[in-house]
Order: C-alpha cells, then sequence, then structure tokens
C-alpha cells in the first residue's frame, strides 16, 4: 500500500532531519514508527500524508508517488483541541470533510452516526467540542477520520496529551477499529508500550539525521488485552529490543 | 552571541519591510493622482502634497499649530488618566460600588464626545480650555472602563493564593490586582489617546479654535484653492497619529512585554 | 395549621425584595444623579444646564408630539433622527462590506499585510474630522459626502482587525483542511472566515463607535439636517434645551446600538465564549 524509497528531509542546508529511509507497508497492517526525540517522526508522517514535500526520496501510495495529499488517506493529529473546529458541532466536525467527498445527505449521516457508534460517543453529537473531555475530543478526531472511510490511517502521537487511563482505552479503540473497518494504520509514538501493544511491525528510527535502524515484527496474536498480552514474555522481549535500539549511543 | 546577530537581522529586516510599505504607498498615491480622476486643482498629485508637507515642517508658524495641538491633548489625557486610572481602582475593588457604578459607566461610554463640541465652544470658548475640557472628558472613559473591568477582573485563583499566603487587602491589591490590570489600564490609555487626538483636531476645527492643526485646515481650506496644504495638513495630523501610536506601542511591549509571549503560535 | 401559605407569601416577598434591590443597584446611582441635576439645576439657575425635567418636555415636544398614525412620532424623528441613523447605517455597513473582504484577502498573504501594514497604520491615524474639508471639496455637502466620510473613516479598525484575524487563524485548523483535501473556497469560508470572527466582531464594534463619532462632526459642518446639524443649530441660536435634547437622543441613540451589536454578537459568538471557557465577551 505505501512504499518510502530513500526519504531524506532538510529542513535548511545544514539542518537534515531524516535520511535514507525506506520501508513498505502492506494494506491492512498496523506499523508503528518509534524513535527518540527530534528523529523527525512528524516531519516523516507529514512526508508520507503529503502535507510535507521531501528534499528527497519517492513515496508511493497505492503504487501512485505522492504530490499533495492523495485520495484515501487521513489524519488524526496530537492536538485535538487545536484540530477540531471550535465553532462546530461534533456532528458538524465530523460532516466537514465528507461535504467534500460528492455523497448524499443521508450517506453523510449514516456515516457520522456510525463512526460516533464506533468510537462509543453515539448521541454526543450535538455537542460542541469544547464541552467534551480531551480523551472523548480525540474520540472525535478519530471518528472524523474513520467517517471519512479512508484506506490508510496516520497518527501523530495522538494519544500523548491523554491521561494513562483514557490513553489505554484509545489504545483499545484503535485496534478495535482496525479489525472492523480493516484499515492500514501507520502510527507514530514515543511510547514503546503502545508500539508493541498496538502494532504487527515497528520501525525504529535512529537520531537525527534518521535512518531506518530496524524494523521488528511483534508476531503476538490477536485479540489484545491491556493486562495479558502486556505479561507476556514475547511483549517484555520485543520491549526489551526496541528500547534497546532506541538507547543506544551512537547511530552505529 | 547568536541572539544579538538574530535580533540585529529582526530590526533591519523590520526597517527594510516598514520602508518598503510606506514606498509602496506614496508609489500608488502618486499614481492615482496622476491618474487625474478628479481634477489636480481638487486631488494635487502625492508629490505635491509631500513637497508642502516638508514645507509646513519648517515654518515656524505651523509648528506652532502642531504643538498647540499636542499641548491641548496632553494636558488632557494626562487629566483623563489621573482622575480615571485611580477612580478606576476604587471602583474595581469595591463590589457594591462596581455594582452600582458599572451600569452608568456602560451607559455613558458610547456617547460620542464631539456632540459635546458645540456645548463646550458656549461654555468655554474657543481657546485651549475648550479642548482640553473635551479631550479630558472624552479621554476618560475608555481609561476608567479599563481600569475597572481589568482590576475587577483579576484571575480569582491568584487572588485566593495570596490570601491563603496571608496578603492583606491593600497587599493583595499592590502586588496582584494592579499588576495584572497595569496591561488594561495601558491599552485603555492607547485607546484614549487616539480618541483624543480625534477630539482635539475636531474641536478646533469645528470651533475655528484660535490655534491647532484643526484651525490650520480649516484656515486654507476656506480660503480656495490651497488642496495641497489642506491635505497635507491632514497628512501632517495623520503622522502625530502614527508617531504617538507607535511610542505608545513600544511602550507598552516594553512594560509589559510578557502579555505577548504564549500566544498563539507566530 | 397550613404553613405552606406563610412559605409561599414569605418566598414571594423575598423574591419582590431582590428584584427591587437588583433594580435598584443598576439604576440607583443613575436615578439619583438625574434627580441631583434636577435640583442643583432649579437652584443655580444656569441656562447651560437646564433641569431634567425641561429637557424631557422639550423632547416630547420635538419628537414625540406626531399623530396616532405616525406613532406619535413628531417631525423632529424624520427630518434630523432618521436621515442621521440612514447615512450612519449606510457608511459603516459598506466599511463593512469593503472592509472585511479586503482585509480577509490581504491578511492571507504574509507578504502582503507586511508591505500594506504602514500605509494602514498611517491612513487609519488621520483623524477623521482633519479630512472633513478634503471630502466637502470633492464631494460637496448632501448625504454622498457624509456617508463617504464615515465610511473611509470608520473602515480602519474593520480593516486592520480582519487582517489581524485572518493571519492568526491557528496553522493546525488549515493543516487538517489540507490532510482532509478541502477545496479552497471550503477552507476560507468554513475554516478562516470564523476563526477570525472574533477579532473581525471586536473590530466592526470599534468601527460602530467611530462610525457615531463621524456621523455627528461631519453633521456639524455645513449640513441641513441630522441630529448634529440640530446640537450645532441650537448653538447658534442658543437654545440650550434644544442642544441638551440632541446630546440626550445621541446618548440614548449610541447605547441602543451598542445593545443592539452585543446581541448580535452574543449569538454569533457563542461558541467562542464557551471555548475559551469564560462568560463575558471581552
Amino acid at each position: 500500500m505505501l512504499t518510502v524509497e530513500d526519504l531524506h528531509h532538510a529542513y535548511t542546508p545544514g539542518q537534515v532531519v531524516t535520511s535514507n529511509i525506506s520501508f513498505e507497508v502492506k494494506a491492512g497492517e498496523f506499523v508503528s514508527i518509534v524513535g527518540p526525540s527530534g528523529c523527525g517522526k512528524t516531519t516523516l508522517l507529514k512526508a508520507l500524508s503529503g502535507l510535507l514535500d521531501p528534499t528527497g526520496g519517492t513515496i508511493k501510495f497505492q503504487g501512485v508517488p505522492v504530490r499533495g495529499v492523495p485520495d484515501g488517506l487521513a489524519m488524526v493529529f496530537q492536538e485535538y483541541g487545536r484540530s477540531l473546529l471550535p465553532w462546530k458541532t461534533v456532528n458538524g466536525n465530523i460532516d466537514l470533510p465528507l461535504r467534500y467527498q460528492k455523497l448524499r445527505a443521508d450517506e453523510r449521516r449514516r456515516r457520522i452516526d456510525d463512526s460516533l457508534q464506533a468510537v462509543s460517543l453515539s448521541g454526543l453529537g450535538e455537542r460542541y467540542p469544547w464541552q467534551l473531555s480531551g480523551g472523548m475530543q480525540q474520540r472525535v478526531a478519530i471518528a472524523r477520520a474513520l467517517a471519512y472511510q479512508p484506506k490508510l490511517l496516520l497518527m501523530d502521537e495522538p494519544f500523548a496529551s491523554v491521561d494513562a487511563q483514557t490513553r489505554a482505552d484509545l489504545e483499545d479503540l484503535v485496534a478495535q477499529v482496525r479489525d472492523r473497518f480493516d484499515i492500514t494504520i501507520v502510527l507514530v509514538t514515543h511510547d514503546i508500550d503502545e508500539s508493541v501493544y498496538l502494532s504487527d511491525r515497528v520501525i525504529v528510527l535512529s537520531r537525527p539525521p534518521s535512518t531506518v535502524l530496524a524494523q521488528v515484527d511483534i508476531g503476538l496474536s490477536r485479540p489484545r488485552d491491556q493486562i495479558k498480552t502486556k505479561a507476556m514474555p514475547q511483549f517484555v522481549e520485543k520491549r526489551s529490543i526496541i528500547a534497546g535500539l532506541i538507547r543506544r549511543p551512537t547511530t552505529a | 552571541m547568536a541572539d544579538a546577530d538574530r535580533k540585529g537581522a529582526d530590526l533591519a529586516a523590520t526597517t527594510a519591510r516598514v520602508v518598503a510599505g510606506v514606498l509602496i504607498f506614496f508609489l500608488a498615491a502618486e499614481l492615482v493622482t496622476r491618474l487625474e480622476i478628479v481634477p489636480p486643482i481638487y486631488l494635487p498629485r502625492a508629490s505635491t502634497v509631500l513637497y508642502r508637507m516638508f514645507e509646513l515642517l519648517q515654518d515656524p508658524s505651523f509648528l506652532r499649530q502642531v504643538l498647540a495641538t499636542l499641548q491641548a491633548w496632553a494636558v488632557g489625557l494626562s487629566l483623563a488618566i489621573v482622575v480615571s486610572a485611580p477612580l478606576g481602582v476604587l471602583i474595581g475593588t469595591s463590589e457594591p460600588t462596581y455594582k452600582m457604578v458599572s451600569p452608568i459607566i456602560e451607559f455613558m461610554r458610547p456617547i460620542p464626545s464631539v456632540a459635546l463640541i458645540p456645548l463646550g465652544i458656549l461654555l468655554w470658548g474657543q481657546g485651549f480650555s475648550m479642548k482640553v475640557i473635551l479631550v479630558a472628558y472624552a479621554t476618560t472613559w475608555p481609561i476608567l472602563f479599563n481600569t475597572v473591568y481589568g482590576v475587577h477582573d483579576v484571575d480569582p485563583i491568584a487572588i485566593q493564593t495570596a490570601r491563603c499566603f496571608g496578603l492583606r487587602p491593600a497587599a493583595v491589591l499592590r502586588s496582584i490586582s494592579l499588576p495584572s490590570a497595569a496591561p488594561f489600564v495601558f491599552t485603555g490609555i492607547r485607546i484614549s489617546a487616539s480618541i483624543g487626538l480625534i477630539v482635539v483636531v475636531g474641536a478646533e476645527l469645528l470651533a475655528s479654535a484660535d490655534s491647532g492643526i484643526g484651525s490650520y485646515i480649516l484656515f486654507v481650506s476656506s480660503n480656495g484653492g490651497q488642496m495641497d496644504s489642506v491635505l497635507a495638513g491632514a497628512a501632517i495630523a495623520g503622522l502625530v497619529g502614527v508617531a504617538i501610536n507607535t511610542i505608545l506601542a513600544l511602550i507598552d511591549h516594553r512594560l509589559f512585554g510578557w502579555r505577548y509571549l504564549g500566544s498563539a503560535p507566530a | 395549621m397550613n404553613p405552606a401559605p406563610t412559605t409561599r407569601t414569605r418566598q414571594a416577598t423575598g423574591y419582590a425584595l431582590a428584584t427591587a434591590k437588583s433594580f435598584a443597584t443598576r439604576f440607583g446611582l443613575g436615578i439619583a444623579l438625574v434627580v441631583l441635576w434636577q435640583f442643583a439645576a432649579m437652584r443655580a439657575g444656569s441656562i447651560f444646564f437646564p433641569p431634567p425635567s425641561e429637557i424631557l418636555h422639550r423632547a416630547a415636544e420635538l419628537w414625540l408630539s406626531g399623530p396616532p398614525r405616525r406613532l406619535f412620532l413628531g417631525d423632529g424623528v424624520f427630518q434630523d433622527l432618521l436621515p442621521s441613523i440612514a447615512r450612519l447605517l449606510g457608511g459603516w455597513l459598506l466599511a463593512v462590506l469593503v472592509g472585511v473582504p479586503l482585509g480577509v484577502l490581504i491578511g492571507r498573504s504574509r507578504m502582503a499585510s507586511d508591505l500594506l501594514d504602514p500605509s494602514l497604520q498611517f491612513l487609519r491615524a488621520v483623524p477623521g474630522p482633519a479630512l472633513i474639508p478634503v471630502f466637502i471639496i470633492l464631494l460637496g455637502t448632501e448625504s454622498t459626502m457624509r456617508v463617504s466620510l464615515i465610511a473611509f473613516g470608520s473602515v480602519w479598525p474593520i480593516l486592520l482587525n480582519t487582517i489581524d484575524g485572518t493571519r492568526a487563524v491557528d496553522p493546525l485548523q488549515l493543516e487538517t483542511a489540507r490532510a482532509f483535501r478541502l477545496p479552497r473556497h471550503a477552507r476560507l469560508w468554513r475554516i478562516v472566515l470564523p476563526a477570525a470572527m472574533p477579532k473581525i466582531f471586536a473590530g466592526m464594534r470599534v468601527s460602530l463607535a467611530l462610525a457615531v463619532i463621524l456621523m455627528v462632526v461631519s453633521e456639524l459642518v455645513a449640513s441641513t439636517n441630522g441630529i448634529g446639524y440640530r446640537i450645532q443649530n441650537a448653538q447658534i441660536m442658543f437654545l440650550l434645551t434644544d442642544m441638551w435634547c440632541g446630546i440626550v437622543l445621541l446618548a440614548l441613540l449610541g447605547c441602543a446600538l451598542n445593545w443592539l451589536f452585543i446581541q448580535v454578537e452574543h449569538r454569533a459568538l457563542a461558541w467562542h465564549r464557551g471555548a475559551r471557557g469564560r462568560g463575558a465577551v471581552s
């Protein structure tokens, strides 16, 4: 579904953030990208989404080179508070991207209701985002992405700004959503536990100028459980491998 | 240090932008006036007006007019500050007084002070005192309003914290409420400053006052055929306004720069 | 032995007292001042400050002496008040219709707004009255001149605030719009404009106050009707009571416009107050 070759990006000539990043994402996979602070995870995600034009390398989405934001892709940002529009209700926020997709009104209505139900927020459609808690707001952002029915969902540290309990709930939500809608997901996170818990494969980036240090296959069975899965020896093993890679003093 | 270099570069960039902006304005004005959509006796070329401005700024009698305007403006504004700021603090800190007085302020606030110019002429003639009193009246309201609400709407958590530490009301006022309210008071002063200029020039023009930029503009416009002087006078009044606004903005950022940090990302 | 009626009467009295108390706090000082003025004026007998009773009487003569079919409105309303309001609103609306689109256009481009800023700051700083002779010479003494002056003078707060508001749109909101492939016109109407609304409204409010000032000032010079004209005329003819009537009318007009504006703003920006977590609009 997604092919990245030799991706290279420098914000200014002296500031190379990522260089020589290559990897593939197959349809239906759940891939996480982790790495130390400043390693360009967000830059990478923005390049994948077409929001950023990288200074070098190619990105292909469904075989077509990415130029601008392609069709069939949705994004969930970390700062839900600023990404949701405060002057629109929850329904209005989810509806907005759908209005320009040439859908009939009843189809849009159906998608909004379905997506709210998928994130367990049915009935809150007429509230305003700022009337909801942080976790709920992020659910709305996820619902907005789901209603859009993308093939690929990109998530940029989506749970970094919520408390630990909410984070656990949202992680499970994303896992369910993936199973139910069969979307491909690429998740950027700094939380190693989260990456192992959710993904099929974890891509580890090095310090800037970052390259792909390793791609770790997780291979844990699904469905996963916050308590049981995290107690399994394979979980602990994969976790240590990744943590060890990130904490290495040099990029090799 | 890289910081000083960056500040120097910022200053240079800003100056370049301002200069470019001024040039663009002048060139556009020159172009429009050369098109002669209106005959040049009515709307002379921008270059002519600019030339006249230079002449006026070197003419001592004109400069005396500018000074007269500024004097009336400054005295009126100072009176307003000296009266309204303390009064505003008193009103803002006493809850019962606040409840009683704020409806009055809300009512008086939208009254256009220029409506009082005719009354002012009858009461105080056409001279300095009339201008000062009118400016003082007009500039009192924004300052009073901003001070009252600035003091009254201080973050209650800050006040509660201070009380927890045992500060008595006077100390709370001095260390929490006043510093909190100060930026708003200053904003009130900035608003008042421009209103004051409008009122003083308006009073001079309408009252055929004995001095001031407004009376100069009236004089040259009634003598016919001196549009370049009329426009030059208005333009210089504008420059005075720009100078006042800029100086006040600089002081605002100097004293209350902390207010502008941590706002939405640039 | 039924306690209910006593409690109910006590509740009713309590409620009445509370309403009376709130009325007293709101209007008490105002009424007291007017009464004070009445007594002071009657004792001092200064022609410059006629007692409120005289002013009210004259005001009724001027404005409420008409036939019932015209809602009792007198000639003064039709000759002066309505033309003034028409010019005021005409000029202000013109300023809004020009200022907002232009402001959005300029604000979208960082370079344009930076380069135009000095010009706009200068034009905004020119005191409206200083331009009256210019406008009279160029446009005569009819309503066109006044409406143009009002529009020209009051466009600046709207224009500058719109530019400000447009520039300050949260980049993340625009990025979200791009991520969901919203077309350009949608980004403008559904993101930029709503996001800039609070600042635009603030500009419109300042502008309205400025428009009132300019309306009065333009009518104090070479006019044949309008509230300002009435005040000026009264001054020349030394009719102090008439002058005060005009002043009071302007005060009421200013309050009414302000109140109307706040009602509209309250509804339009309800989301903004909620999002910022405060009750009052700044």
